[in-house]
């Protein structure tokens, strides 16, 4: 089977945002059910709602206008210039030609493990940063491949897409928390006595309230599930992007099998950061085949994907089978 | 009274909606001439590597000083061609990639050439060049497809026509002199 990156591209972008529209449907859902509990009323759900989504927000903005140079402090990135890095900053240049986009600030982090990560806003504020491991095993057009996925998250403003998302996640979260503790310390004590007329009726309120404390278990597991189910997307959306940059889907192919045959695990990471990485830094080799509970697609779906634009045949289960760290 | 009204707010959108799509289409105009105005830039870069590159293995290479001056020709043809036109440019610009593809053949069979430092940082920076030249053509194509599939589809191919926006050529990469590089074992 054969296709094309646009093709590719514009898949994932239409299946992103419908998962993020799934999670705003899950929090408007969510939202509007706890306020009628609270309140009787439906204004208080949408109340509720835009006051979760204000705090999550609020508590999001120090990650959209600094969270670069944390995360970058964080996985003890030094950054390099042409000086001591002259061909790495060449390559970097190649694909920000291709890209059309600024030279980003090029990091370079102490560690045998390859990986890559970038991150910004947007593609002025943008940076990179590459291993050592990364630029031991990678010949150019390997590297050329790589950054071309990591500009990609960058050039596709996927740290704001997934950013929002993470807010819309949060508020799920930060409702449902405020609601049970509600629900702990005041009871059931929560219908209002005023207005006894204008209101639906005691017996739809208590209903409410019973499928708000439901929803308040359930919803923030399915909004995280459907958080990731992006990350994932942002994922092969980027290495579309990187053949797109690099028109050499076997570059990219080559680098994601020499990474995913490397056992070692990366140091800086941590739960925290491991979605900005080119590939699943935290998990041991073993248990990196993913599922729903990954922020990476299955190593192997990604090569698959990328033989799909030269039409030749996805991988056989041999090969598969080394790429997942199952033989 | 409302109807009026209703029909003064549909102008004021109408309005609106060709503004902002004129707006894009000039922007997607402008983007291609930056495009076209970086291959340039690239260019020139190399016409300034070679004269360095070409001393730095004059002195080891004396045998092979046809494929130097091959070299030395090819820039000085490419410089000149800059200023007849994009055509007679590319095909200089190509014959100028053949002939340093040549040299690097050349430059294998030299122990002391592949080791010395000058040497093969200069041969980073021609590689580098190269790409970059290639990626920015490739960029151009890029812009000018996002332009031309700007102003044929619906709704702006309704603006582009009466506004003056005509379709832009691709880069179309002239076919290079097939040489077979001349590798003389001595």
């Amino acid at each position: 089977m054969s296709t094309t990156f646009y093709n590719q591209i514009a898949a994932n972008k239409r299946q992103s945002l419908l998962l993020a529209i799934a999670v705003a449907a899950i929090l408007g859902v969510f939202g509007f059910v706890i306020g009628y509990a609270l309140t009787g009323r439906a204004e208080g759900g949408i109340a509720a709602t835009l006051i979760a989504v204000a705090v999550a927000a609020l508590s999001s903005i120090g990650s959209y206008l600094a969270g670069d140079k944390l995360v970058l402090a964080t996985s003890q990135a030094r950054e390099v210039d042409e000086q001591t890095a002259p061909q790495l900053m060449n390559v970097v240049r190649e694909i920000s030609i291709a890209a059309g986009v600024p030279m980003p600030h090029v990091y370079v982090i102490e560690d045998s493990a390859p990986n890559a990560f970038a991150t910004g806003r947007d593609p002025e504020h943008a940076s990179v940063a590459v291993t050592t491991g990364l630029l031991e095993k990678m010949d150019r057009e390997e590297l050329q491949g790589v950054l071309g996925h990591e500009l990609s998250h960058v050039r596709n403003y996927d740290i704001r897409f997934t950013l929002l998302v993470g807010v819309l996640v949060g508020s799920v979260a930060l409702l449902s928390d405020f609601f049970l503790r509600w629900t702990f310390w005041f009871g059931g004590g929560a219908r209002s006595s005023n207005d006894d007329r204008d209101r639906g009726g005691g017996g739809l309120q208590v209903f409410f309230f019973i499928l708000a404390i439901v929803l308040s278990i359930l919803a923030p597991i399915a909004a995280r599930l459907v958080q990731l189910a992006v990350s994932r997307q942002r994922e092969y959306l980027a290495d579309a992007s990187s053949v797109e940059l690099t028109r050499n889907p076997h570059g990219l192919e080559r680098a994601l099998e020499t990474i995913a045959t490397d056992r070692e695990v990366l140091e800086v990471a941590s739960r925290a950061t491991q979605h900005l990485y080119f590939t699943n830094p935290i998990k041991k080799f073993e248990a990196r085949a993913s599922g729903l509970m990954s922020t990476h697609p299955p190593i192997v779906e990604r090569v698959n994907r990328l033989r799909e634009l030269t039409g030749e045949q996805p991988l056989d289960p041999n090969e598969a089978a080394v790429l997942s760290g199952l033989d | 009274m409302l109807p009026l009204i209703i029909v003064l707010v549909v102008i004021a959108v109408i309005v609106v909606f060709v503004i902002a799509i004129y707006n894009g289409l000039v922007q997607r105009r402008l983007r291609i001439d930056e495009a076209f105005a970086q291959i340039d830039v690239q260019l020139k870069r190399r016409h300034d590597l070679i004269p360095n590159l070409v001393n730095a293995v004059k002195g080891y290479m004396d045998f092979e000083q046809d494929v130097l001056t091959r070299v030395t020709e090819a820039r000085a043809n490419a410089i000149a061609a800059g200023a007849q036109g994009p055509a007679e440019q590319a095909q200089a610009e190509n014959m100028l990639t053949g002939a340093l593809r040549s040299l690097f053949a050349v430059v294998e069979n030299y122990p002391q050439l592949k080791a010395n430092e000058n040497v093969l940082n200069l041969q980073e920076q021609l590689t580098t060049t190269e790409n970059q030249i290639s990626f920015s053509r490739q960029h151009y194509n890029a812009t000018v497809l996002d332009y031309n599939q700007s102003i044929q589809t619906f709704p702006n191919v309704l603006i582009a026509g009466p506004f003056g926006f005509i379709k832009r050529e691709f880069f179309a990469a002239e076919p290079e002199a097939q040489e077979v590089p001349v590798v003389a074992l001595r």
